[in-house]
């Protein structure tokens, strides 16, 4: 059976749960968010991804309403919510410090938001087993939160941030405090959940492979700019900038100056040294200046010439073993530095290239990206 | 392996001489069987009986009592709302001067709180009594209570009352519910504290009480003057009792809570 892909931002006809228009915000003289545009569809698992003061928190801070922005609007399913507040809104929050009330039991902790609109018992009850349930803490429910460990902690928070049923969930981090094998484990159980309970997540994140697990959509921030809004593969495999390249992942960034513009350019980079032949996404002129991306993995790496469109000789310099793969950095000829990965299929002892070894590497030439800039 | 030198020991001795011999004599002379204080003439706890028969400590004690209660809950809430305010308005134009203006009356030697409050009240012609005590005492008291609650609130995580607004609380709500509750052992300790000072007062209490007011230390201080009799060390025997019990009861409490902490926590532990 074919399964429509989930991908609202491409269909005109979807109208976004969450639109920033134009906002701006700013602290003193300090312009946190600068003239920023931004849709958000129902459903997805959204990821505000970027180096810390990049603006991202105060993205999330602003849909929940402990901000107001400076100028421009904030749609929540087409009203402005610009100067709702935070009690009033369909928003919740999963804090990064949990925020977990220290003086009442996780049923209780699970239990605020509800008992804040409605007074039925019978509802509330029902309602916090079945989040209880849903993040496994059923055993735990008469705890208080010192009681339980970081991962329980983690789930009650997303538990009460998910009681009141919200349009929205924004999670700050949510995962900083575990550490990485709990990370890893509840990152697929955020995505479990939220396709359980069909929330729109909005997630706020300085982890790119976290960003890159869990999300539909990655918005990658710079300095209160957005720099890509795009699906996880496309920004790795497709970045619109040296930025992105570099932040999402492991990269070797190539200068160089375009010969023989088309569809297949050549991209001198090196005295004496064979172009370097690409594919760019849009058309380029001759002589350009450009930035020609390449991720490791898509470089290999052999002790005779490869038949590939890009074949160079160099020598290694390194080997960062890490298990399952090796990263060779290889310097070609005029110094310039490049990282090849490969997975060792074979055990070490049987490995024939090693420290001072001359090499070749290869890649075709769809593999890089060509970024003007 | 011997834990004290003989140094150690000595200094130890010397401090602890000075510290309580005065109140050790005290409590010795309030069992005596004579009226002369400096006379022992046997064990006998006549002084007690006669302390409670005698109406005139009585309704002094009482007068204390309630100006301690009504003051410091009067402290208690406007220092809290003054903390509250002070922490939490982040820096405003004048905040440095506001705050230090709180902490001032730490410093204002107790006379001169006593006489501006006398002229104050002088000058509004209000009747001094129980009224007028429980306001002087109130204004002293209160930047204690600031002091203690500010401290406490400085090390609050502000993201709970961010959380409690965003799950639908109001911002009173939010104060009710979460901030309160969590400070409140602060809130407690800085209504401890403003109800010691408020009881032991004899400065400001001096100053501003009339004639149908008087409190313990000022009934005790004039009957000293005519020479201090048993009865006197009766009472204060029975103030240090309730001191006492009161810190170790407030200690011990401190410290079980602590340790059910402890466990639970390594329960936790234990069940990741």
């Amino acid at each position: 059976m074919a399964q429509t892909v989930f991908a609202p931002w491409t269909d005109p006809a979807q109208k976004p749960i969450i639109e920033f228009r134009n906002v701006t915000k700013t602290f003193g003289d300090f312009t946190a968010i600068h003239d920023l545009s931004l849709n958000i569809y129902e459903r997805e698992f959204f990821a505000l991804l970027g180096p810390s003061g990049c603006g991202k928190t105060t993205m999330m801070r602003m849909l929940a309403g402990f901000e107001t922005a400076t100028s421009g609007d904030i749609f929540l399913s087409g009203k402005d919510i610009g100067h709702v507040p935070p009690n009033q809104r369909p928003v919740n929050m999963m804090f990064q410090s949990y925020a977990l009330f220290p003086h009442l039991s996780v049923w209780d902790n699970i239990a605020f938001g509800l008992r804040r609109e409605s007074k039925d018992k019978n509802f509330i009850g029902d309602r916090v087993e079945e989040m209880l349930r849903l993040t496994r803490l059923t055993k735990f429910a008469r705890r208080k939160p010192h009681q339980i460990s970081g991962g329980q902690r983690q789930r009650v928070a997303l538990a009460r941030s998910l009681a009141k049923a919200p349009k929205l969930l924004l999670l700050d981090e949510p995962l900083g405090a575990l550490d990485r094998k709990l990370r890893e484990q509840t990152q697929f159980e955020l995505m479990d959940i939220q396709e359980k309970t069909g929330t729109t997540f909005v997630i706020v994140t300085h982890d790119q492979e976290e960003a890159m697990t869990v999300a539909s959509r990655i918005a990658v921030m710079d300095e209160g700019n957005l720099v890509q809004v795009a699906t996880p593969a496309e920004i790795y495999e497709a970045p619109n900038s040296v930025y992105v390249a570099d932040f999402i992942g492991d990269v070797n960034i190539i200068e160089g100056r375009a010969t023989q513009p088309g569809t297949k350019i050549g991209i001198a980079w090196a005295e004496g040294q064979p172009p370097i032949l690409a594919t760019p996404a849009k058309s380029v002129e001759a002589g350009q200046s450009l930035h020609f991306a390449i991720r490791p993995e898509k470089v290999t790496i052999d002790t005779e010439r490869p038949d590939r469109p890009n074949t160079f000789r160099g020598k290694v310099i390194d080997i960062a073993y890490l298990g399952n793969i090796s990263t060779y950095h290889v310097e070609l000829a005029g110094g310039q530095m490049i990282k090849a990965q490969m997975v060792n299929a074979r055990r070490l002892a049987n490995r024939h290239i090693t420290w001072e070894d001359e090499v070749w590497v290869g890649f075709t030439d769809t593999a890089g990206v060509v970024l003007e800039e | 392996m011997r834990r004290f030198s003989w140094f150690n020991t000595v200094s130890l001795t010397l401090g602890f001489t000075f510290l309580y011999l005065p109140m050790v004599l005290l409590v010795f002379y309030s069992f005596n069987e004579s009226r002369l204080v400096t006379v022992w003439a046997g064990f006998s706890t006549k002084w007690y009986g006669e302390l409670l028969r005698d109406q005139a400590f009585l309704d002094a004690a009482w007068v204390t009592v309630k100006v301690a209660v009504f003051s410091s809950t009067l402290a208690t809430i406007l220092g809290t709302m003054a903390a509250y305010v002070l922490v939490r308005a982040g820096r405003f134009h004048g905040r440095t001067l506001f705050s230090g203006m709180i902490y001032a009356p730490l410093v204002m030697p107790e006379v001169i709180t006593g006489l501006a409050l006398l002229l104050l009240f002088i000058g509004i012609n209000l009747d001094r009594g129980v009224f007028t005590i429980v306001l002087a005492h109130t204004t002293f008291a209160m930047c204690y209570v600031s002091v203690v609650v500010s401290s406490r609130l400085t090390t609050f995580d502000r993201s709970l009352e961010e959380a409690a607004l965003d799950l639908g609380c109001s911002p009173f709500e939010a104060f009710r519910l979460v901030t309160l509750p969590i400070i409140a052992p602060a809130v407690i300790s800085g209504w401890l504290l403003a109800f010691t000072l408020s009881l032991d007062d004899l400065v400001i209490a001096s100053f501003t009480t009339g004639p149908s007011a008087t409190t313990l230390p000022i009934k005790i201080f004039s009957a000293v003057r005519l020479g201090v009799s048993p009865q006197i060390n009766a009472l204060s025997t029975i103030m240090i009792a309730i001191v006492t019990i009161g810190v170790i009861t407030a200690s011990i409490l401190t410290k079980r809570a602590a340790v059910a902490q402890k466990r639970d926590e390594q329960a936790a532990i234990r069940a990741e």
